[in-house]
């Protein structure tokens, strides 16, 4: 255990040397041509930002693609001149009664293609059972994840133009799970911007206002944006948001406040020239989000394809909007689940704390080792210190994130790593009482360790695996620092603690050694 | 200087009284567990908290009563580190773009003093319903994992005694956080799977000696062989515990508030991992009465 060849020796301390290398630039302001650039990644609890968790809300979604599908089918019953009784639609399913005679026509309409379409070889978007005269219809659990997936896709690439057009700093925004997406914003320090914008679906229709003598049937009432009105707006839709190609924030001298502009494309031009040629003198309603915004009067054909958005915003709102507007409507709601933010004059006092607890730590404990034992505790230090240095460069190397507990975890790492140098040196001063010859003394109190060593450090490694795999954000931090711990400690003590112990012991020769 | 682990301590006498010491201990602590309970952070209980700065000197009652006029239902505000910061733990947790930012304008003009909102956490109730449950999982599943390598490497009897020398430290942790009424959050978590780590590191080291013991010699009275293996391995459980409680100490003293209950919990825990490791887990050997002939088996068999 003793006996190191060249090439071990040399291996060893190339390993170190590497370990350096990848060590410097964390302490660098600047990087340097010689040098590797990386710096281990400080976690949003050291360098401050906000963390969002949100989730993608399908319910509303499936019940208006269930509303539409309602529709067509309605719509192909009474062309096929099948009646129907009772017709009733809910978050989930639609059902009506028909007669007995009935029901082989109406199977083979609910597997037609133009109303239950083939999804693949053996799915189709509807399952339907009808029992004696009721028929049930919902839709088939594969189209429901194929609806809530795209919606997710969706969802991902509008949140990610909209914050992309607030020019935030690295944001990460990536899928979580099946219906969540989390947001991590390096360096925000006050979320509330980027919340409005991913709060907003942004789902923007025009409708007219119903006549006084319309029937109560055809108009929903709305509230307006502050909630002081209620407006009867028609149900007949007269233009949707779909045909929106720009929206920019402006500002309207004549009322003095922030108004946003729009365009729209040739279709949706020309359906708003039609629209509002014939039903000048009316009310349009602009709609966001089933809240009325403004609701002005049509004085005149609108042809070109513009139009003004005006509703008393400020101009940040104004300029809200008019980023959610061209990032188009999310295809369902979304609502904020978790929110962690730290300010960045926290995160830095939490890495001064850190070093200082680090620094004072490892003092302490090398101290104490070092009075323990002597020139072997010196040995012990070094690979100590060497451990520290390789830890903090594999985290580097692996662009692993330091967090707050992952700090806790280098400290601890600190106390933990010396004990497979006490486990080691109390072995070997056992041997030493039995065995005459120093040498072997010391290389059976290696060879007699290792197993315990493993199987001790192994139980350790488990629990960080475990916390790795279960743990979010910081806690995964800990895990991480904790595991490579673990790892570099026993490369420190066992190989490179070794090679210190055998140059010493093999220069004293067979002189007297105390440990 | 005088070694004092020359004399051997006869640590398997009084393994009796330790186990009634033990299990009072443990009954206590699931007594107030269940009484008292943990006073769980918003991790497992929903909520917000923020950790809020002020320009001037205030007390806490203050900020609370101007806080519960806020109606954000159950408010609770404490000193965090000097007397202008201060955590508010609030039971009110809501997504809303303007949630936070009302908070702070209405604090602001109430108190009439400039506030620095240093750090907010809002946990809405799916989420600390899901960390609740993978953080019961995650101990559940390193402890099963455990058992496993330990039945894997050793007897039986090693792997059900280092278990049970975990859950005894697992409850007394758990008990110490119910009485003195810390803080329980995710990092609480993280620090129970290091002590259970660190525990059960300490427990193998001794176990490995008596296994080594076990097939030097079979012919010694297995008291002796276990208590021979605990003080063998007596002078490293004790200073890997001290280096260990040296760098916990850097970390409770000078590390802030944050890592505060975090360090309690990994101080505590190695305390009683030790305690637990000597007088705990060794003599469950004893107690499941360890098979003795390790000799290799020779097949006979024609």
């Amino acid at each position: 255990m003793l006996h190191f060849s060249r090439l071990k020796i040399f291996s060893i301390f190339f390993l170190i040397l590497i370990g350096f290398i990848y060590f410097i630039p964390n302490f660098l302001n600047s990087g340097t041509s010689y040098l590797p650039n990386k710096k281990v990644v400080l976690g949003l609890d050291l360098q401050g930002g906000s963390y969002l968790l949100l989730e993608v809300n399908s319910k509303p979604l499936f019940k208006e693609k269930l509303e539409l599908k309602s529709f067509d089918l309605r719509k192909k019953l009474r062309a096929e001149r099948l009646d129907y009784e009772n017709f009733k639609i809910n978050n989930q399913e639609i059902f009506f009664d028909i007669n007995n005679s009935n029901k082989v026509n109406l199977q083979k309409i609910l597997n037609s293609n133009d109303i239950n379409q083939k999804l693949n070889e053996s799915d189709k978007e509807l399952s339907f059972q009808i029992n004696q005269n009721t028929v049930q219809i919902k839709f088939s659990e594969i189209y429901l994840k194929r609806i809530k997936k795209n919606a997710m896709e969706q969802s991902l690439e509008i949140i990610r133009s909209r914050i992309d057009e607030l020019g935030t700093r690295e944001p990460t925004i990536i899928a979580q799970g099946e219906d969540r997406i989390l947001i991590e914003l390096p360096g925000v320090k006050n979320p509330k911007k980027i919340k409005d914008i991913i709060g907003t679906t942004a789902k923007l229709t025009f409708k007219f206002l119903a006549n006084n003598d319309a029937d109560p049937n055809s108009f929903d009432k709305l509230q307006s944006k502050n909630n002081s009105e209620t407006y009867n707006v028609e149900k007949k839709l007269a233009l949707s948001g779909e045909h929106l190609t720009d929206a920019q924030p402006g500002f309207d001298n004549l009322n003095n406040s922030s108004v946003v502009n729009f365009k729209l494309d040739s279709f949706g031009s020309k359906k708003f020239a039609y629209a509002t040629k014939n039903n000048i003198g009316r009310r349009l309603a602009i709609i966001i989000d089933n809240k009325v915004v403004s609701a002005p009067v049509v004085r005149d054909v609108i042809a070109t394809g513009n139009g003004q958005i005006s509703g008393n915003f400020s101009v940040d709102e104004a300029n809200n909007l008019a980023i959610v507007l061209r990032s188009g409507a999310l295809p369902a709601p979304m609502s904020i689940i978790e929110e962690r933010t730290v300010g960045p004059d926290l995160g830095k006092e939490s890495i001064d704390k850190g070093v200082v607890s680090l620094v004072i730590g490892f003092v302490l404990v090398i101290l104490y080792i070092f009075l323990n034992y002597k020139v072997f505790g010196l040995f012990a230090n070094v690979s100590l210190l060497i451990n520290l240095i390789l830890l903090l460069a594999i985290l580097t190397i692996i662009e692993a994130t330091l967090t707050l507990p992952g700090i806790a975890g280098i400290i601890l790492t600190v106390g933990m790593a010396v004990d497979a140098n006490v486990l080691i040196y109390e072995r070997i001063k056992e041997e030493l009482n039995i065995e005459q010859n120093i040498i072997i003394a010391f290389d059976n109190g290696y060879k007699k360790v290792l197993t315990t060593l493993l199987d001790a450090n192994i139980t350790t490694l488990i629990a960080a695996f475990v916390l790795y795999f279960v743990g979010s954000g910081p806690i995964k931090g800990f895990a991480v620092t904790l595991a490579v711990g673990i790892i570099t400690s026993l490369f420190t003590t066992f190989v490179f603690g070794r090679l210190l112990v055998s140059i010493y012991v093999r220069s004293k020769k067979d002189k007297e050694l105390k440990i | 200087m005088i070694n004092i682990y020359k004399e051997k301590i006869s640590f398997l006498k009084h393994y009796k009284k330790f186990y009634f010491f033990s299990l009072i201990l443990v009954s206590v602590s699931i007594f107030s567990y269940f009484t008292k309970g943990l006073n769980l952070g918003i991790d497992f209980k929903g909520g917000t908290i923020i950790e809020m700065q002020f320009n001037d000197s205030l007390s806490s009652s203050k900020i609370r009563s101007s806080l519960i006029e806020l109606n954000l239902g159950d408010v609770k505000v404490k000193e965090f580190g000097d007397d202008k910061t201060f955590l508010a733990i609030l039971e009110k947790k809501s997504g809303e773009s303007n949630f936070i930012s009302e908070i702070k304008s209405s604090l602001e003009k109430k108190l009439n003093n400039n506030i620095n909102f240093r750090r907010v956490e809002m946990v809405g109730p799916k989420i600390s319903k899901e960390l609740t449950q993978t953080g019961i999982y995650a101990v559940l599943i390193a402890l099963v994992l455990m058992l496993f390598y330990i039945w894997l490497r050793f007897e039986w009897q090693f792997s059900l005694g280092a278990i049970l020398a975990l859950c005894h430290d697992v409850f007394l942790t758990l008990g110490a956080f119910s009485i003195i009424g810390f803080e329980f959050n995710l990092s609480i978590i993280a620090a129970i799977l290091t002590i259970v780590g660190y525990s059960m590191n300490d427990t193998v080291v001794i176990y490995d000696r008596i296994r080594e013991n076990l097939k030097r010699d079979s012919e010694i009275d297995l008291t002796n062989l276990i208590n021979n293996s605990v003080n063998e391995t007596l002078p490293r459980t004790l200073k890997t515990s001290v280096t260990t409680l040296l760098a916990l100490i850097a970390i409770y003293f000078f590390g802030g508030e944050i890592l505060k209950g975090f360090s309690f919990a990994l101080i505590w825990g190695v305390i009683i991992g030790t305690y637990s490791s000597i007088f705990i887990a060794s003599p469950l050997i004893l107690i499941f009465n360890v098979k003795r002939d390790w000799s290799e088996v020779i097949d006979n068999t024609p």
